[in-house]
């Protein structure tokens, strides 16, 4: 059976203040991947996050996200973003958090037991019902990551979008993150930006370098010395 | 020493006090929580220059002020993205332009501007029935709109690029919550006035999150705190003949003070523990 497209990427160029950040990228997500993105900072990483979220517009190409356009087909996504925009002194407790991601598009919008079932489903399967109760600035670097993963998975997403998710934790956590992933991975696919090249490839089926104007996926067992010189001085 | 509840003008000023509060208490949560601080005194001295357009034109002060409000709240909602870090400036520019629209109107007023001092620094025994009639439509309004739009207020406060990809509404909920700062600030004009308004919507939410986690348990905290203020406030000054604007804020100022002592020293749990001791020992 034919794996299954889920997001694709057609001759995308974007520019931002004037300067080229992604030229002619073509990029085809499938339902199964576990997809490591890595490239030097300022490559355009995060960016690529952002247009196939529709947060960011293309200058040119298209962008389909399960055959929609990304504003309709993100609903499907489930997104980590970088912690440096997150308030960690906001007054909010674990599960208050995770139950955000089911907000969605009503102003009026009433937490039905519906959604506090898919938001206990998700705390629980990271292992933190314990901690629900607890607010943001009372968990660990570690506790505060899952919490954001619990969040990204509440709206039952079937890709998940994680951006840099593992910056300034330890190697010990960072492990158990990526154990994590691989058990989701068995029913949603895995895209990971992330910029310690060892971690992503040990657990990542494939790996894309993105260096401003230019990709290069390669199979993750195909990693060696010579090949990240190529994808990053290419 | 109550014979003076028996006054309209009193039972008028209590009643604002409690209302004024309430609006305080709740939107000074998410001014707080949000780090709005500055966003909220741009646009209470934005107000200024509808209430003196409003003086000139012989209209009611509170409803200039409101127009005027909500149209710097808009701006900054609409210019927010555009300005990126030059938010800053865009907020000195409604400041001082609504500041000093204001003033040019009041000098082109004929006659003594009396009314003048009580908009600024506030004076909540002058209020009359129209105000707090207006007041009590101002706080229905922050009332329903919060309860209904509580969860998608509290995902765009806290995550606003988040709550974008999960398409909730980010545009129209921050147009309402800029909007109900606005109402907010024309509510309290009369309590504290325009130049000491940050006081009010900042600091009880601040002492309040120094001993709640959640924004619903701020709320209620801070309104309180708020009440404790006005209604104290209130009565010093009516004894003492003095504004009431001032004595409010010192009021919330001294609570604030003990708060941080309280949180600092965790002298609650001080006394708790010294309580479990004594009981044990005995």
């Amino acid at each position: 059976m034919a794996r299954k497209e889920i997001i694709k990427l057609e001759n995308v160029f974007f520019s931002y203040n004037n300067e080229e950040f992604l030229k002619n990228i073509n990029l085809s997500i499938y339902e199964d991947d576990f997809l490591g993105i890595i490239g030097p900072n300022g490559g355009g990483k995060t960016s690529l996050l952002k247009l196939i979220l529709g947060l960011l517009k293309p200058k040119k190409g298209k962008i389909q996200v399960f055959g929609k356009t990304p504003k309709e087909g993100r609903e499907s996504i489930g997104y980590l973003s970088q912690f440096k925009n997150i308030d960690f002194d906001f007054p909010i407790t674990a599960f208050e958090i995770v139950l955000l991601s089911r907000v969605g598009k009503k102003l009026f919008k009433r937490h039905s037991i519906q959604d506090k079932e898919a938001a206990e489903k998700a705390i629980k399967s990271l292992g933190i019902w314990h901690l629900k109760n607890k607010t943001l600035s009372e968990l660990s670097g570690g506790e505060k990551q899952r919490v954001f993963v619990a969040r990204a998975l509440a709206n039952e997403p079937k890709v998940l979008l994680l951006d840099e998710p593992l910056s300034n934790l330890d190697m010990h956590i960072q492990e158990e993150f990526y154990k994590i992933l691989k058990q989701l991975n068995k029913k949603i696919a895995i895209v990971v930006v992330d910029h310690d090249l060892g971690m992503v490839s040990k657990y990542a089926k494939e790996i894309v370098c993105i260096n401003k104007c230019k990709t290069h996926a390669i199979k993750c067992h195909d990693i060696n010395r010579l090949k990240i010189k190529e994808l990053y001085y290419a | 020493m109550l014979e003076i509840l028996q006054y309209q003008f009193f039972q008028n000023a209590l009643l604002v006090a409690m209302l004024a509060s309430l609006a305080a208490g709740i939107i000074g949560t998410y001014i707080v929580v949000k780090r709005m601080s500055l966003i909220s005194g741009s646009i209470a001295h934005a107000a200024f220059g509808g209430l003196g357009l409003s003086y000139f034109l012989n209209a009611s002060p509170l409803a200039g002020g409101l127009v005027f409000s909500l149209l710097s709240a808009f701006s900054i909602v609409l210019f927010r993205k555009n300005a990126g870090n030059r938010l800053d400036t865009l907020l000195s520019f409604l400041w001082a332009t609504g500041m000093a629209i204001g003033l040019v109107f009041i000098f082109l007023t004929p006659g003594y501007a009396t009314d003048l001092f009580t908009y600024l620094f506030g004076n909540i025994l002058l209020v009359s029935k129209i105000d707090l009639l207006m007041i009590l439509a101002l706080d229905l309004i922050i009332l329903v709109i919060v309860f209904l739009t509580f969860n998608s207020f509290l995902s765009v406060a806290f995550d606003e690029e988040y709550s974008e990809t999960r398409n909730t509404p980010v545009t129209l909920v921050n147009l309402l919550l800029f909007g109900l700062i606005a109402l907010t600030i024309v509510a309290t004009i009369r309590v504290v006035g325009i130049v000491l308004m940050i006081s009010i919507l900042t600091i009880p939410a601040a002492s309040a999150q120094l001993f709640h986690k959640t924004v619903k348990k701020i709320m209620i905290t801070s309104s309180a705190i708020t009440l404790v203020a006005t209604i104290t406030g209130l009565f010093i000054s009516y004894y003492l003949d003095f504004a009431t604007g001032p004595i409010i804020v010192l009021i919330i100022s001294f609570i604030y003070l003990i708060s941080i002592l309280l949180s600092k020293f965790n002298i609650v749990s001080f006394f708790s523990s010294c309580v479990v001791q004594k009981v044990k020992q005995s």
